[in-house]
């Protein structure tokens, strides 16, 4: 165990995300266990940006395979580069011996590396973000599966290639579907909620660097309020930071002293119709003569 | 399975108190729904003896990453750790146990099929129950047939009792030939794909092998064809109890036939469903079923119940390419706008909507109960269902949804 939960800790900050406990803990057993980490939460509370920071703080490369329905082992493990392939043919045709043709463009020159592939190939770990996991297929679910426990993919025209390097597997899902118990099983878990007041306080400072710890505080306190209110699209950690940088951009310092900006900017938070019209002016000043 | 756990983690050689208390933990786990399997306990034992395994504070977030699986064993697994590990917090911890056990729930749904079978003898949708309906609407339509009560009947409707088990057979069997239908309808449309628009390049190198390197024979491809998702809400409502007992074997036909389906029953609350009726033994769906519809046969709030659905299971179920089927006799005691404006949060998400309506059957019956009468613009297909030659009269329109 090389590292700790502090070193991870710190890692993370620099990083800019700011984690919790048992995030941290779940990181530093992807390590000690090399079990995959399987994130769910709603949209928008940083689940990518856990990956993100995690190659930053290993100083690693992060490969990204973005999963959507009808992904297949075409899109996410290699695919020949078939426009090469017919080339050479045409090149090398009526001269030499067709085997040895066969042989060439069937070799790594013609091969077109996914993220899977490129991922168990590098020389070095990285770290591997599988995003938005729910999203493809069962088909595909079953397939990634059978990858990430032996870490060997099988091309048939060139047989099974083993991995250089176990990556550090970061899995997301936004639960549109249920996902399957066996991949479930096999993944460490973290369930990541929006953070709280204090929490998103620092991120916020993090993230905007020209805001004063005060005027932070008081966002993330409107935020975790506005969240409870009713809304059809509830915001996460992405707006908040959206919204404050638009408020420290525009010259506020402070919400009840700004409230006309507060609520003209609101455009960063909430994203729907519905929601604009539910927050009115009157419920903005409730919410900021609670906070203020 | 507990002696597995145990003989997993032997090979850590953590003493052996600490390996039977983490062999017991795991058993306790299991028995709670989580899916941990002996990778996963050999794990634990060696975070157990690792520099985890000192602190509680330190070992409680590990095993909960480890372990956990999903939201509901992530929200459990505190209070579960804490009554085997530290023995404090007994009491949640038993309480989070009766929620996931079936004792008692077993117990009253005997009760409660004993009280129905006394109370009503009759099997459902008889011919005579037919004839008795619209009279009962000219009388009073004020009445039984237009209201709906507010009360929650928290006993186990039972849903064994009320069917004549031909009649039954019959609508499951009828459920799968329209599901048949539905899925014959997308195997045409799978013979266009294979001259889709797009070149399917692995396969034309690999035939133009045999044509000495010339791309003589084209593959084609297109996109990848969706099956139908299908998404049936079930009223089971205290004004629907005598139709239930079919619609369930309907819809429990239905299930079994598509591989995308889910089902919701719909009352004072939405109860999904689909995980019992996905059994394929009739009789045993049906007894699981029971266990899961606590309420079942009191009053109906459709626009709460549509509201949870669009909220929580909407993004989850529904694709643009679904159809939503309601079986629903369109009685609620909620505001009527409520309804109204769930159906067109609903209508926007899914490809078609069908209500099924048992009354529409009865002579003189027009949808004017304020809710239905709200929903019904949104609606793709409004068709009676109060008898299966009814059902059966469907099968041309619901091929083509």
């Amino acid at each position: 165990m090389t590292r700790t939960k502090d070193s991870i800790a710190k890692a993370f900050a620099s990083a800019g995300y700011i984690a919790d406990e048992g995030l941290l803990t779940a990181v530093l057993l992807m390590e000690v266990l090399a079990r995959p980490l399987l994130l769910e939460g709603e949209a928008g509370v940083g689940k990518t940006e856990v990956a993100k920071a995690l190659a930053a703080s290993e100083g690693t490369d992060l490969i990204r395979l973005q999963c959507f329905e009808g992904l297949d082992r075409s899109d996410a493990l290699y695919e020949w580069n078939y426009q090469r392939q017919l080339l050479a043919i045409k090149a090398h045709e009526g001269q030499g011996d067709p085997d040895a043709l066969e042989s060439a463009i069937f070799s790594e020159k013609y091969l077109l590396q996914r993220p899977l592939l490129a991922a168990i190939r590098s020389p070095r770990p990285v770290v591997l973000l599988i995003d938005e996991v729910d999203r493809a297929d069962e088909e595909f679910e079953a397939f990634l599966l059978e990858v990430l426990s032996d870490y060997q993919v099988s091309i048939p025209e060139l047989g099974t290639i083993p991995a250089a390097s176990i990556p550090r597997v970061v899995l997301t899902s936004n639960g549109t579907r249920e996902l399957s118990d066996a991949l479930r099983r096999r993944c460490l878990y973290h369930y990541v909620d929006y953070p709280d007041v204090g929490r998103e306080a620092e991120i916020l400072r993090a993230r905007v660097p020209s805001i004063d710890t005060a005027f932070a505080l008081q966002i993330a306190e409107l935020m975790s309020r506005l969240r409870k209110e009713d809304l059809a699209k509830v915001p996460g950690v992405a707006e908040t930071i959206d919204w404050a940088a638009a408020l420290t951009g525009l010259g506020g310092t402070h919400l009840a002293r700004d409230r006309e900006l507060v609520f003209d900017t609101l455009a960063c938070v909430l994203k729907t119709r519905e929601d604009r019209s539910r927050i009115t002016r009157e419920v903005t000043d409730r919410l900021i003569g609670k906070v203020a | 399975m507990s002696q597995t756990a145990a003989s997993q983690t032997a090979e850590f050689e953590p003493g052996p108190a600490l390996r039977l208390t983490l062999a017991a933990f795991v058993a306790l786990l299991r028995d709670k729904g989580f899916r941990i399997g002996p990778s996963e306990a050999a794990d634990a034992g060696r975070l157990v003896t690792g520099a985890a395994g000192q602190r509680a504070a330190t070992l409680r977030p590990a095993l909960k990453a480890l372990f956990c699986g999903r939201r509901s064993d992530w929200v459990a697994f505190d209070a579960l750790f804490d009554a085997h590990f530290l023995r404090k917090g007994m009491k949640k911890a038993v309480a989070l146990a009766g929620s996931a056990g079936e004792s008692g729930g077993a117990r009253t749904l005997k009760q409660m099929q004993d009280e129905q079978a006394a109370r009503r003898s009759s099997p459902a949708l008889d011919v005579s129950r037919e004839a008795e309906a619209p009279e009962a609407g000219e009388e009073d339509p004020a009445g039984t047939r237009e209201g709906a009560s507010r009360a929650e009947n928290l006993a186990e409707t039972d849903f064994r009792k009320i069917r004549d088990p031909e009649l039954e057979a019959e609508a499951h069997r009828l459920a799968e030939r329209l599901a048949l239908v539905m899925r014959r309808r997308l195997t045409r449309r799978d013979r266009i794909r294979s001259q889709g628009p797009r070149l399917d390049l692995r396969r034309t190198l690999r035939k133009s092998v045999a044509r000495g390197g010339l791309p003589l024979d084209l593959v084609h491809k297109g996109p990848k064809l969706r099956q139908l998702r299908l998404v049936v809400l079930l009223d089971a409502s205290g004004s629907m109890n005598n139709y239930t007992g079919v619609f369930v074997r309907f819809v429990h036909g239905l299930l079994d036939a598509f591989r995308l389906a889910d089902a919701f029953l719909v009352h004072t609350r939405l109860v999904h469903v689909s995980s019992a009726l996905k059994e394929r033994d009739a009789a045993r769906a049906l007894d699981r079923l029971g266990l899961m519809a606590q309420g079942v046969g009191g009053g109906t709030r459709i626009g709460a119940a549509l509201a949870d659905f669009n909220r929580w299971h909407a993004a989850r179920v529904l694709t643009s390419r679904s159809c939503v089927i309601i079986l629903s006799d369109g009685y609620d005691t909620g505001p009527a706008e409520d309804i109204g404006a769930e159906m067109a949060r609903l209508a926007r998400r899914c490809r078609r909507i069908v209500w099924l309506n048992p009354l529409i059957g009865s002579d003189g019956y027009a949808p004017v109960a304020a809710g239905m009468a709200a929903a019904l613009p949104h609606v793709d297909l409004f068709a009676p269902a109060h008898n299966l030659k009814s059902l059966a009269a469907l099968e041309p329109y619901l091929a083509k949804v």
